[in-house]
């Protein structure tokens, strides 16, 4: 990544002309003071430039990439990383893994994909202020081929509840397939959802739609 | 199995001078310690021992590679 050596009148008159160079924000960047300066004393000891560096830092999108490149190095798994920003959602990520050997990657029920995207998401937003960026991973269609499996086992079961006229408690699930559960039901007019427990043992509860 | 734990360890917590990963390895099982400041106990284990259940996955998955049973201790 490049960075800036800037120097000014004053510190913080280096800062600004850097900024303005790079076309930054003071919070997108590492700043470090090389040379503090000397005004100098009436013109009798001349004057000294301040100096900083500048340099950019990494994005919650870049850091979250390099995350989980050096995690499946460090596996050893190659594979191809395709970044796709959602356009409609610029606080979403989606990191789609290919090559060989993803079984590894997914494991048993998505377990081992969904620990590596807890952890990559805990890692891009390190450290960063209060908006959060949402990051997915994905696998041979993995998430996909889950969704619709997600989705069916929600109908069936909201079937079985209307049935039995009870509520139902899921397994446990982590947060983005309990929001599928959530959305696929949200339209059904005879049950609501909603979510009981703490993480990561939160259970989806399927409960009948109370009729006045 | 080492630079990988040394890795996700090191990318969660903020005294990454004090983290120390020790390994036991025999044919069966690869015995894991981590060791962290104090402070970063909380950052590397997690509300639920969330953080600590996700390391285990990863370390199960890196150690199935090559047929092992794994075990993670987090200590200070």
């Amino acid at each position: 990544m490049k960075e800036l050596i800037q120097e000014g009148k004053t510190v913080e008159d280096a800062i600004n002309k850097a900024l303005e160079k790079l076309k930054m924000e003071k919070d997108q960047v590492e700043i470090t003071v090389m040379d503090e300066g000397n005004r100098g004393i009436l013109g009798i000891i001349a004057a000294r430039d301040a100096r900083v560096k500048v340099s950019p830092r990494a994005s919650r999108q870049e850091k979250a990439i390099q995350f989980v490149e050096e995690l499946c190095s460090k596996l050893g798994v190659e594979m191809e990383i395709e970044a796709i920003e959602d356009e409609g959602d610029p606080r979403q990520l989606t990191l789609k893994l290919k090559g060989r050997r993803m079984g590894l990657v997914i494991g048993k029920r998505g377990q081992t994909i969904d620990a590596l995207q807890y952890l990559t998401n805990l890692v891009a937003n390190k450290g960063e202020g209060e908006s959060y960026l949402r990051v997915i991973l994905d696998a041979e269609g993995y998430r996909d081929k889950r969704k619709t499996t997600l989705e069916n086992l929600a109908r069936r079961l909201a079937e079985k509840a209307v049935r039995n006229g009870r509520r139902l408690i899921l397994e446990p699930m982590p947060p983005h397939e309990r929001r599928v559960i959530h959305m696929v039901l949200q339209d059904d007019g005879r049950v609501q959802t909603y979510s009981e427990g703490d993480e990561p043992y939160r259970k989806v509860v399927i409960d009948l739609e109370e009729t006045q | 199995m080492q630079e990988l734990l040394e890795y996700i360890v090191k990318a969660l917590a903020d005294n990454k001078e004090k983290v120390n990963i020790h390994l036991e390895e025999d044919e069966k099982n690869i015995r894991i310690k981590i060791n962290v400041a104090e402070e970063d106990m909380g950052k590397i284990i997690g509300k639920q021992g969330r953080i600590a259940k996700a390391i285990r996955t990863i370390a199960r998955a890196a150690a199935s590679n090559s047929g092992k049973r794994s075990f993670v201790e987090i200590e200070e």
